[in-house]
């Protein structure tokens, strides 16, 4: 009854504190990626803006670890018995993922474009060695700071 | 030391070739190194003991390279690439390689 009383406990516990972590993270993402949108990065090794004169580039690197909350790993772990897609490890490694490309981002400030991103991903089993605890992510690419050529409005 | 992602070092010309140079460090996966991991279980979110474990290894396993890198002779490393691999149980690599080159 106690165990019972303890899951149930945890279940909630997960749910509307995880569920409040969670939105709170996306809209602090929401807000950084408007504010960091002047510094555009690409997945091509091309330059993106093209560049009158390069003062030096450098490999930018940035990284999170996130857990997912009680209440989803229990959804997930329901969920794989029937199978069909599982929503609720699609917001953690979203969210995780835009964090590390942000704190990329964040590590190179005065640079005019990041290219050739590539992002890392691994998990974390937890201690019971079955479904994902957590994931990390690394996210890296070349930043490169210069002067941008003068272009008509593109 | 230049280090980038990118085949060419943008703005530079590449005028020697030392081969691939390589760094990794290996280190115990286990979020028990965060005190508040065990709640973090628990309303998930971020495990910042655990990220600033993964940004010194991943410090460390550039550090080497780069040392390697500077043995032979070259100035920059260029298609540097970052990859994980699960050694055992509990344990994780990071393995980063490149290009040791020299530029102008």
């Amino acid at each position: 009854m106690i165990a019972f009383l303890g899951f149930i406990t945890l279940l909630l516990l997960g749910f509307f504190v995880g569920r409040y972590l969670e939105s709170r993270h996306f809209s602090s993402i929401r807000q950084r990626e408007a504010e960091l949108v002047v510094l555009p990065n690409t997945s091509s090794r091309y330059q993106l803006i093209p560049m009158q004169q390069i003062e030096r580039s450098e490999l930018v690197t940035g990284s999170v670890v996130i857990s997912i909350d009680y209440f989803k790993r229990i959804v997930a772990g329901l969920r794989s018995l029937i199978g069909g897609p599982v929503q609720s490890y699609e917001t953690l490694l979203d969210r995780a993922r835009r964090e590390a490309i942000l704190r990329m981002k964040e590590s190179c400030p005065g640079a005019c474009q990041i290219i050739n991103v590539r992002v890392e991903t691994s998990s974390i089993y937890n201690a019971a060695g079955n479904g994902i605890g957590s994931v990390e992510l690394l996210a890296y690419g070349t930043a490169i700071y210069g002067q941008v050529q003068a272009t008509n409005g593109l | 030391m230049f280090i980038t992602n990118t085949e060419t070092l943008p703005g530079k010309t590449i005028i020697d070739c030392f081969g691939v140079v390589s760094g990794s460090t290996v280190r115990a996966k286990h979020v028990g190194r965060d005190i508040m991991a065990g709640l973090k279980n628990v309303f998930g979110g971020e495990l910042r003991g655990y990220t600033e474990l993964l940004n010194e290894s991943r410090d460390q396993a550039l550090q080497r390279m780069t040392e390697q890198a500077a043995q032979l002779g070259a100035n920059a490393i260029v298609n540097v690439r970052f990859s994980t691999s699960s050694v055992a149980a509990g344990a994780a690599e990071i393995y980063v390689y490149g290009t040791a080159v020299r530029v102008e």
